[in-house]
Order: structure tokens, then C-alpha cells, then sequence
């Protein structure tokens, strides 16, 4: 079985976020960068996959080579190949275009993408990259089985759980429950050393256009200080409460 | 700041960010209890064995990790910083007992021991110390006399980590005579020899996790294969595992420190006085601008010592300095850590009081700061 990893390279999500003067883009500078965490339980997915039918894993992203890094923290973990896309995206239909381009002539029975980036939140590129591809997509993806050319699936749904079947190849945005926490993996040091001389292909784009642009990021404004009050002194929380807060 | 030595190497920032998710997830939440209760969580010595952890200097061809000083250094330090216990346990399992077998055993003793202790299926003690020699361990009075194929074993060991739950225990023991430091010899007792057996767990002031006995041997009679090098040898060994040891010490002491500081770095930025943070008054500002001078010193220290013994170079004197200062750096690092605190680091609230309790160690261990003085200055006078 071949599957496909599409991984996102965002920021750690302890991470403080600035952005560059003038609120155009991240700015990047101290900030510690992590496999998409959705795309970390599609990945153990993929190998526990792999363990059990057998195959190879192949993770990729679009991305500069600063993202090398997190292609190679994938690799040290178990994947068995990985493939930069060689540019810096700004939109996701540009970045499901180069997928599908990279991805269209490479027979991957299964393309696990994460439900969502936790950087940007777009959710857009595996349901745009399953549509390019013509494929089916499962979204919110929480169980999934495969049994010979066939899927079994299990889709997070609105208070409940929807069973899907769908035959191979597929697409899935994946999320926690495609495995567990507890089971996903530490590089350990054999698979760090090994995962210097596994195969890091750096792919020309295809060209395809961002159809949006970004104009500017704005933060939230900062938190006013809380104000602790007695708790012998309620007229006084009641008084702030009814005339400064005017929440009561 | 940079951690040094990590630029452009992306493998060593890797195996950092390894072994401090591992910390954080195995270690990081049961510290306090293992340290009241005095467990020594032998499940977190095999889940280290699956990270490599346990065989970091020995060959992949026995099961190693085949890396060097460098990265040996970064593990014990980031696992350090959330516990020593943990850290001092792992570099007396992996500086002492298996590189003893690692540096002078025989490829068949190699091919024996090493896959298991690399694994972490089973933990290491090294035993060189008894109750009346410590610092003067070349007086040792356990002894080791040939019977036909066999060695017998006489005497005891004292302050053993993993006396206990250690599977196997290379002993240093006399084989010649009294004030020659070619009459002794190592030996590897396999636990369940008749006659070797492991006391009483110390009741420590800190390194609580860690485990700490006595050995015994009475009337011990092991294989004559299970001798390490050459008879008259054991001592010298010693010497030159401690050489590689005190550098697993030195970055034990840098990892506590670095925890000790960055709790007191937290907490003076919370801790409110006098209507400001206690940070901004300069004499707890400086208080950090020491901490962080003195550690980054020992960590040059440290890694240049490595970095030396990576390269195959004898290292005696640097290592000794190592240790000495990054252990002496990390005791005042820990007293200043918890002043920061006030009261409050004088309760087991917070981790600054035991850092304290726990990096007292690293002034004893692996040879005082006196001895490792006598080291250097010898080195001085002697050339
Ligand atoms: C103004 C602007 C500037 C930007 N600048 C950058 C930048 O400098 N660097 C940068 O990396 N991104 C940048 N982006 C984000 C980028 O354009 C895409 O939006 C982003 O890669 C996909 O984000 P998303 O939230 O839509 O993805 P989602 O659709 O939420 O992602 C879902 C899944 O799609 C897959 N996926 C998403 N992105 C990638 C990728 N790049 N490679 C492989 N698989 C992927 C993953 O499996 C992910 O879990 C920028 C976006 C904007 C709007
Ligand atoms: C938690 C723990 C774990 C340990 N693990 C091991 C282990 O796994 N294997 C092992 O073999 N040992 C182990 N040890 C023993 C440790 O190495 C010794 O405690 C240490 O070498 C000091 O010996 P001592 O305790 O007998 O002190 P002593 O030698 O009695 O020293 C007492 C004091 O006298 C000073 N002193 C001694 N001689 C001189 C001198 N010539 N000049 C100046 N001052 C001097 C010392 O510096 C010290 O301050 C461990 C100890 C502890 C506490």
C-alpha cells in the first residue's frame, strides 16, 4: 500500500506569534516549529497502517527549507521517504494544486491530509486537493481500516460517529481518534540517525496560482488586568459588576 | 540562546526535542512521587531502552545507539533538568557498568552482556566504593581470589546504584596486593550467583528515584570468563571510565542547573513585591545574570571535554575540571534558585527545593570536588 502524508509545518502552539512590521506576515524569528499535530496522528496512522499490510510512507510538504527540519522529524519517526515542494505558499488552493500535480501520477492508495492547519485554520487544502485528484474525501476522519481495495471509515459527526466505506484510492483530513494520544511517537535514536540518509526529495512546483492574498494579520487585543476582590467585600464586586462592567 | 554546539547540526537538535518530549511525557508528571515514595520506576529505564537512551555510546552491532559524547551529553542534560534522579541513574547505567564492558570487554562478553543493558532490558551497577574506602577506593578490601575455573568473591560494596534492581554488577575487586594499584581486577556478577546479593536501599537526602545500596559477596563464585581485560587491571579501568563518567556527572549537574534556573526565571517574573515583579529589582536580576554566565561556562566545559573524548583523546584533567565546576556552578545555581523563591521555595509546591536536595550529589559522586582537585593539580605538577 502507498500512502501519502501531506504535512503542514506550523508553529508550536506555546509558541508566542508576532508578525513582521506593518501586520503583513509571520514573522517567523524565535518561533519553534512542529508537525501539524493533526498531521501527527495521520502519520502514526499511516505507519500502524504500513506495520500491519505492509507498503511504504511517503510525507510531503510545500514549504521552503525551513521546513526540512519537520520533513526529517517525520522521517525519524517512521515515514520512509519525503518530498519538498520547493517554494512558500500563500493560499491553499495553490498549496492542494501542487499536490495534486505532484501526487496525480504516483498511484498512493491513500492521501491522509490533517482535518485542519492549527496556523492558518484554512481547512480548505485536502477537500480542494481531493476534489483536483477526482477522489473521494472523508473529512473529520477519526477511525479508519483498510481491506484489500476497500476503506472503512469513521467521521466525526455532530453528536455521533457516521460509518463510511469507499473504495481505494482515497483522500482523509484526518484528526485525534485515527489513533490516540498515548500512541503517538518520540523519535527515538536509531530513527533520527537513520532518517539522515532517508531520501528528501525537493520537487519545482507545477505552477499553480494563489487565487487569494493576505492583506494583513491583527492580534487580539492584549487582556485588561484582572482585578481581584475581597470576598468579604461582595457590595463592592456587585457595584463594579452593575456600573463598570456593566455585565449585571 | 543558542544551545551550544546544536548550530548546524540538525541530528543533535533532533535528539534534544526527543529527549525533552520524552521527559515531559514519561517523567515530568510522576516526579514528586517517585521522590516522597522512593521509587526507582524501573519501566522508564526500558522505555528509555526504546529510545536508545540506554546504550548511547555502544555499538548498533550490540544493540547501541553508536553515538558519541555530544549526544550523550544533550540526553542526561535535558532529562536532568526535570529529574536527577532519573539522570544520575541513567549515566551510572551507561557510563559506568556498560561502558566498563563496552571499553574492555571481549567481543564473546560484548555479545553477552551489552544487547540487554543497550536495551534497557536490564539495568547496570558498578561497584568500586565500600563503606571504608570512598575517595581512597584503591584500599578496597573485597577481594577476588582464582579457585580452578572460578573467581571467589569476598567483601561488600558501598552507595551502589542499582545494588538492588540492577540485573548485573561489575565489581572492582583485589586480586594483588594492598597499595598496588595493579592489584585489583574487574569482574561482572550476574544477579542470582550464589552468595552476591544487594542491601538495604539508602534513605537519601535527594537523587531519591535513584537507587542506592550495598553489595555483598560471601564466598561469591563466578566463571573465570567473567573477568574484564587483564588480571591487575581493574583499577587503571576504573580510572579511565571514571575519565568518561564524570563528563555523564558534569552534564547531570548542568542539566539540574538549567531546571533550577529556569524555575527561578519563571518565578521571579510571577512573584509580585512591593508592586512589581521581583525581577526588576537588581539584586534578583543579577541573581539570574549569574546563574546564566556559570552555566553556559560549564557547558562549554562540558562539551569541549565530549568533544575531546570523542575524538579518542585522553581527557583526565578536562574532565575532571568539568565536573568540578559544573557541579560546584550547579549547587550555588540551586541555593540561588530557591532564595528566589522565598518561602514559597522552601515548600515542596514548587521544584526549586528539590533541585536543592538533589544536586548536592554532584559535588560527591564520581569523586569529590576535593578529589577531582587532586586530579587536577597533580596533572599540573606532574608535567
Ligand atoms: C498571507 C498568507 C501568507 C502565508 N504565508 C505562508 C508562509 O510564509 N509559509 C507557509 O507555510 N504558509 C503560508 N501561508 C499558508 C498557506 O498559504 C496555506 O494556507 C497553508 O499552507 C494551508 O493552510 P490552511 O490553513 O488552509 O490548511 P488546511 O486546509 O487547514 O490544512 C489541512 C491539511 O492540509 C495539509 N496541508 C496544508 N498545508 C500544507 C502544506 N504547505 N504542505 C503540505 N500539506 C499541507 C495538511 O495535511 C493539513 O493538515 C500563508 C497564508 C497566507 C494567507
Ligand atoms: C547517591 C550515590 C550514588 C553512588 N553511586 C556509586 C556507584 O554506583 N558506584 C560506586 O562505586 N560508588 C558510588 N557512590 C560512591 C561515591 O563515589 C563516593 O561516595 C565518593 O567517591 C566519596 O567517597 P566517600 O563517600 O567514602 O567519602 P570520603 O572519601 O570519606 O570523603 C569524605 C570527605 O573527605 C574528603 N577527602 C577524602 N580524601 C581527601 C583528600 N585526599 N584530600 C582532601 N579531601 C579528601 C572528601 O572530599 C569528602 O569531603 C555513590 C554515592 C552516592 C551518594
Amino acid at each position: 500500500m502507498k500512502i501519502l502524508v501531506c504535512i503542514s509545518h506550523v508553529p508550536d502552539t506555546t509558541a508566542k506569534i508576532n508578525f513582521t512590521a506593518g501586520g503583513a506576515a509571520l514573522d517567523p524569528n524565535g518561533v519553534q516549529f512542529v508537525i501539524n499535530p493533526y498531521d501527527e496522528f495521520g502519520l502514526t496512522k499511516a505507519l500502524h497502517l504500513k506495520e500491519k499490510h505492509g507498503g511504504q510512507v511517503t510525507v510531503i510538504t510545500f514549504g521552503d527549507a525551513t521546513v526540512e527540519a519537520t520533513l526529517r522529524k517525520a522521517l525519524a519517526i517512521g515515514a520512509d521517504d519525503a518530498v519538498r515542494l520547493d517554494g512558500v505558499p500563500t493560499d491553499p488552493m495553490q498549496v492542494a494544486g501542487e499536490l495534486a500535480a505532484y501526487a496525480k501520477d504516483q498511484g498512493f492508495d491513500l492521501i491522509i491530509c490533517g482535518q485542519e492547519s492549527i496556523d492558518y485554520n484554512g481547512g480548505i487544502v485536502p477537500g480542494a486537493l481531493a476534489a483536483l485528484m477526482n477522489l473521494p474525501f472523508v473529512n473529520a476522519c477519526i477511525g479508519l481500516e483498510v481491506d484489500g481495495s476497500n476503506a472503512q471509515l469513521l467521521r466525526e459527526i455532530d453528536g455521533g460517529k457516521e460509518q463510511i466505506s469507499a473504495a481505494l484510492p482515497i483522500v482523509i483530513g484526518g484528526k485525534k481518534g485515527l489513533v490516540e494520544e498515548s500512541e503517538l511517537r518520540i523519535p527515538n535514536m536509531r530513527g533520527i540517525m537513520t532518517a539522515r540518509t532517508k531520501p528528501l526529495a525537493v520537487t519545482p512546483l507545477s505552477g499553480s496560482a494563489a487565487l487569494t492574498a493576505a492583506s494583513g494579520f491583527t492580534k487580539p487585543a492584549a487582556k485588561a488586568a484582572v482585578q481581584l476582590i475581597d470576598s468579604s467585600n461582595l457590595d463592592e464586586l456587585v457595584r463594579r459588576l452593575h456600573e463598570e462592567a456593566k455585565v449585571i | 540562546m543558542y544551545p551550544i554546539q546544536a548550530q548546524n547540526n540538525p541530528e543533535l537538535d533532533a535528539i534534544r526535542e526527543a529527549a525533552h518530549d520524552f521527559a515531559q511525557q514519561y517523567i515530568a508528571p510522576f516526579v514528586m512521587e517517585w521522590d516522597e515514595a522512593q521509587t526507582f520506576p524501573l519501566q522508564v529505564f526500558q522505555a528509555m531502552g526504546e529510545m536508545g537512551f540506554m546504550g548511547m555510546l555502544v555499538d548498533p552491532k550490540y544493540g547501541g545507539s553508536g553515538l558519541g559524547y555530544a549526544e550523550y551529553i544533550t540526553v542526561i542534560d535535558e532529562i536532568s533538568q526535570v529529574c536527577g534522579s532519573i539522570g544520575l541513574s541513567l549515566a551510572a547505567h551507561n557510563s559506568l557498568c556498560t561502558q566498563h564492558i563496552n571499553q574492555f570487554g571481549t567481543d564473546e562478553q560484548k555479545a553477552k552482556w551489552l544487547p540487554r543493558l543497550a536495551s534497557g532490558q536490564i539495568v547496570g551497577a558498578w561497584g568500586l566504593t565500600e563503606t571504608g574506602t570512598g575517595s581512597d577506593a584503591g584500599g578496597m578490601h573485597t577481594t577476588a581470589t582464582l579457585d580452578g575455573d572460578e573467581w571467589v568473591l569476598q567483601g561488600s560494596k558501598n552507595f551502589i546504584t542499582h545494588a538492588i534492581t540492577g540485573e548485573i554488577a561489575v565489581v572492582i575487586a583485589r586480586t594483588g596486593e594492598k597499595g598496588d594499584s595493579h592489584g585489583m581486577s574487574a569482574f561482572v556478577v550476574e544477579k542470582g550467583t550464589a552468595g552476591f546479593s544487594g542491601g538495604k536501599k539508602e534513605n537519601k537526602l535527594g537523587m531519591r528515584a535513584s537507587e542506592t545500596a550495598c553489595l555483598f559477596f560471601d564466598n561469591c563464585r563466578i566463571p573465570k570468563d567473567h573477568l574484564l581485560g587483564k588480571v591487575g587491571e581493574g583499577f587503571i579501568q576504573s580510572m579511565k571510565i571514571l575519565d568518561g563518567g564524570r563528563i555523564s556527572i558534569a552534564a547531570l549537574s548542568l542539566g539540574i542547573a538549567k531546571g533550577a534556573r529556569n524555575a527561578a526565571l519563571r518565578y521571579s517574573q510571577e512573584r509580585e513585591q512591593f508592586g512589581k515583579a521581583i525581577s526588576k529589582f537588581q539584586a534578583i536580576a543579577f541573581k539570574l545574570a549569574d546563574m546564566d554566565t556559570e552555566i553556559y561556562g560549564s557547558e562549554l566545559m562540558i562539551r569541549h571535554a565530549g568533544s575531546l573524548k570523542d575524538q579518542g583523546l585522553k581527557v583526565t584533567k578536562e574532565s575532571a575540571m568539568a565536573k568540578y565546576y559544573a557541579s560546584e556552578v550547579a549547587v550555588r545555581v540551586a541555593n540561588e534558585g530557591l532564595q528566589i523563591h522565598g518561602g514559597y521555595g522552601f515548600t515542596k509546591d514548587y521544584p526549586a527545593e528539590k533541585y536543592y536536595r538533589d544536586v548536592k550529589l554532584c559535588t560527591i559522586g564520581e569523586g569529590t570536588s576535593e578529589i577531582q582537585k587532586l586530579v587536577i593539580s597533580r596533572d599540573m605538577l606532574s608535567a
